[in-house]
């Protein structure tokens, strides 16, 4: 089928909730209304409101009740507004489903998965354009998957539901409606942990996530340079040897991300890379990301967010050296 | 008052003056204008994502003109009626909603703070701000806002169980609009009113008719002075969300346009309106020179606004108390690319 991002998770839930009959979608507004974004459109009518309903509006209770379920045979499948109000929750999330696996040596888990809308570009009201997957990252425990087309968030989610960890789906707001993508109607999974090499190249290496995906693709296309662009799909943990393979391959390395600047993600990518891979290095490694400041009002995230020309100078900078 | 705006006269707050009367339906039916000039503005593209306070007039108008003179209030992301009558720059308030946080930088003597959207989470604040009246003695008192949705979050209970405990200065006002988004009063708590959630945290409590401005009124004006004398109060006003959430929802996907029927004809303007006519202070005439008035004023406020220039730098030089060096090569990075905006004859 032909699909946008929306309606590929759409697609997801309804397998996963015909497949689990523990599997419960709930959440602010995802019953009658189908979820702000309408991912959750119709599951409701199909399934009962006992399988896919409304909550009382309060995350730390929607995210601790999810961790019970989880540890109670349930296979819970939360979805929360906007990441910027997940922060509500993010006790539970850091201290205890992050934890509890560890906590019992094994013996209690928390499968489940936190659906969360993320990063911005869409001239929404503040809080709702927040891009906060190293929040979740850093604690260690927490699975952090972030698809940047249709296909690979339906495939990420179902593969995500056979698995027994807690999963935080992020789901970038600007790429739910931007572009449709022929989708298997059927089950597929699609691996989580690994990232996806989108193109091959030989000169330099773009390691990129979510809303920067489609952003590195069209100026590498435009400037039809020999890059090879790797879309991580899961941010943790990380695939390091996907990275690595390619960097030494091509000598440059850049991590591009919507998120910012200091301490994201790209920080991280580019310390192993120094760990590992310094002297096949020919140029330093580069990072493309927000400026190091809360994402503004969307009067000002135009001046914010990395675009195109700012990717292209970046490559401009690091393919003369 | 009741629905045809029958007064009774046992409880009618006697420093209600008629002039009072006729300020209270002005400033409604100026809110009423603001929002459907932010409809506007938003269909056109001229502002960001708007939430309309059309039908919650009363409750926002009543509570913001019995605050005194330096009382502070904390709003939600609705409260637009008390800002205007708490004196707010409209070019101000236009910026908010234009998406700028220039609009966050509201002058003193309105007495607000800036529009939060977390839900709930500005009550913790107004704790804190209620808290410091009583530190530093001034003898003001501190309103702030929350949607019954709200009164779901950790962050309410938390706030009326250490005001309790504090003894401070604060008002929480659960604009009850029976809507939170899609999901409707009865399925956000199974408590019969949500006042009487206070009555755990040992506050005073109360649930009144958040569609009669004057109800409204004396019940905030007697919180404030309870407030002052450190008994803090929590109130609820009942009243209804006649327009959509916000602009980017459609309540025809879950809301049975009876319902609204009914509620427009408990419209808390054409209440006092009536109470007003009846006495012989309100006429069309009136009401057509306070449209025109208004339309001035809120045509002046966009035009100012409209012309405001955005400046990126600004997004730097107001994260901290000073310039940390890391940030300060980013931002003349930024600059010397022009914010990586596209520049005249660019393809
Ligand atoms: C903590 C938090 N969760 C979710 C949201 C998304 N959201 C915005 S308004 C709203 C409903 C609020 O309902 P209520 O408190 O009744 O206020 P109303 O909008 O009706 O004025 C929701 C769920 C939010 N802004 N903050
Ligand atoms: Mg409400």
């Amino acid at each position: 089928m032909m699909t946008n991002m929306v309606g590929a998770l759409n697609s997801a839930l309804d397998i996963i909730l015909n497949e689990n009959k523990n599997a419960v979608v709930f959440g602010e507004d995802v019953g009658k209304d189908g979820g702000v974004f309408r991912v959750t459109d119709g599951l409701q009518a199909k399934y009962s409101s006992e399988r896919v309903f409304d909550t009382p509006l309060a995350e730390s209770v929607i995210l601790g009740a999810s961790i019970g379920m989880a540890m109670s045979g349930m296979f819970p499948i939360p979805e929360i507004q906007f990441a910027g109000f997940m922060y509500m929750g993010f006790d539970q999330l850091i201290n205890h489903a992050a934890r509890y696996r560890s906590r019992s040596r094994g013996r209690f888990t928390v499968p489940m998965i936190v659906r969360t809308p993320v990063s911005g570009g869409v001239r929404t009201l503040e809080h709702h354009s927040d891009s906060p997957e190293v929040y979740y990252s850093h604690v260690g425990g927490l699975v952090v998957v972030e698809p940047s087309n249709p296909y690979d968030a339906k495939g990420l989610m179902i593969r995500a539901s056979h698995m027994q960890d807690p999963v935080i789906f992020l789901e970038p707001t600007k790429l739910y409606r931007l572009f449709k993508q022929e989708v298997p109607e059927e089950s597929y999974e699609v691996e989580i942990g690994k990232a996806n090499v989108v193109k091959e190249g030989q000169k330099l290496s773009i390691i990129t996530y979510g809303t920067m995906v489609p952003v590195v693709k069209e100026v590498v296309e435009k400037k039809a340079i020999d890059a090879e662009i790797i879309d991580l799909r899961t941010i943790n943990p990380l695939d390091e040897e996907t990275i690595l393979n390619s960097v030494k391959k091509t000598g440059r390395a850049m991590i591009v991300h919507e998120a910012q600047l200091s301490f994201g993600a790209g920080a991280e990518i580019a310390a192993r890379i120094a760990e590992k891979a310094i002297f096949e290095l020919d140029a330093p490694v580069m990072r493309v990301a927000s400026d190091s400041l809360p994402y503004p009002f969307p009067g000002y995230e135009n001046f914010y967010i990395p675009n195109a020309i700012k990717v292209s100078k970046a490559i401009d900078k690091m393919m003369s050296q | 008052m009741d629905e045809n705006g029958v007064v009774d006269q046992e409880l009618f707050p006697k420093e209600l003056t008629d002039q009072k009367l006729v300020d209270m339906l002005s400033y409604m039916l100026f809110t009423r204008a603001l929002d459907a000039k932010m409809l506007s503005l938003q269909r056109q593209g001229r502002a960001a994502t708007y939430a309309p306070s059309i039908g919650e007039e009363a409750t926002q108008i009543g509570s913001a003109l019995a605050m005194n003179q330096g009382d502070l209030f904390v709003p939600n992301f609705r409260q637009h009626g008390v800002y205007l009558a708490r004196g707010m720059p409209l070019d101000v308030l236009f910026l908010y909603w234009k998406g700028y946080e220039e609009g966050g930088a509201i002058p003193k003597e309105v007495g607000g703070f800036p529009y939060i959207v977390p839900v709930a989470s500005q009550l913790p604040h107004g704790a804190g701000i209620a808290l410091a009246q009583k530190y530093l003695k001034t003898g003001k008192a501190v309103v702030a806002y929350v949607g019954d949705g709200g009164t779901s979050e950790g962050n309410f209970y938390e706030t009326m169980n250490f005001a309790g405990v504090m003894a401070i200065p604060l008002v929480i006002i659960i604009e009850n609009n029976q809507w939170a988004i899609s999901v409707p009063r009865s399925s956000q708590s199974a408590a019969q009113t949500l006042a009487q959630k206070g009555i755990a945290a040992g506050i005073k409590v109360l649930q009144v008719d958040g569609n009669d401005v004057i109800a409204v009124y004396k019940a905030v004006h007697e919180a404030i002075n309870d407030a002052v004398n450190n008994v803090p109060s929590v109130l609820e006003c009942v009243t209804y969300r006649m327009s959509m959430h916000t602009t980017a929802d459609d309540p025809t996907k879950y809301r049975d346009p009876a319902e609204v029927e009914i509620w427009k004809k408990r419209d808390p303007i054409d209440r006092l309106r009536k109470l007003l006519v009846a006495k012989g202070v309100w006429d069309d005439k009136k009401e057509a020179d306070a449209a025109e008035e208004f339309k001035k004023r809120i045509d002046d406020g966009v035009e100012k606004a409209e012309k405001f220039v955005p400046n990126p730098e600004s997004m730097f030089t107001n994260v901290y108390s000073y310039m940390p060096q890391v940030l300060q090569e980013e931002l003349d990075e930024a600059k010397a690319s022009g914010f990586y905006m596209k520049q005249e004859g660019e393809g």
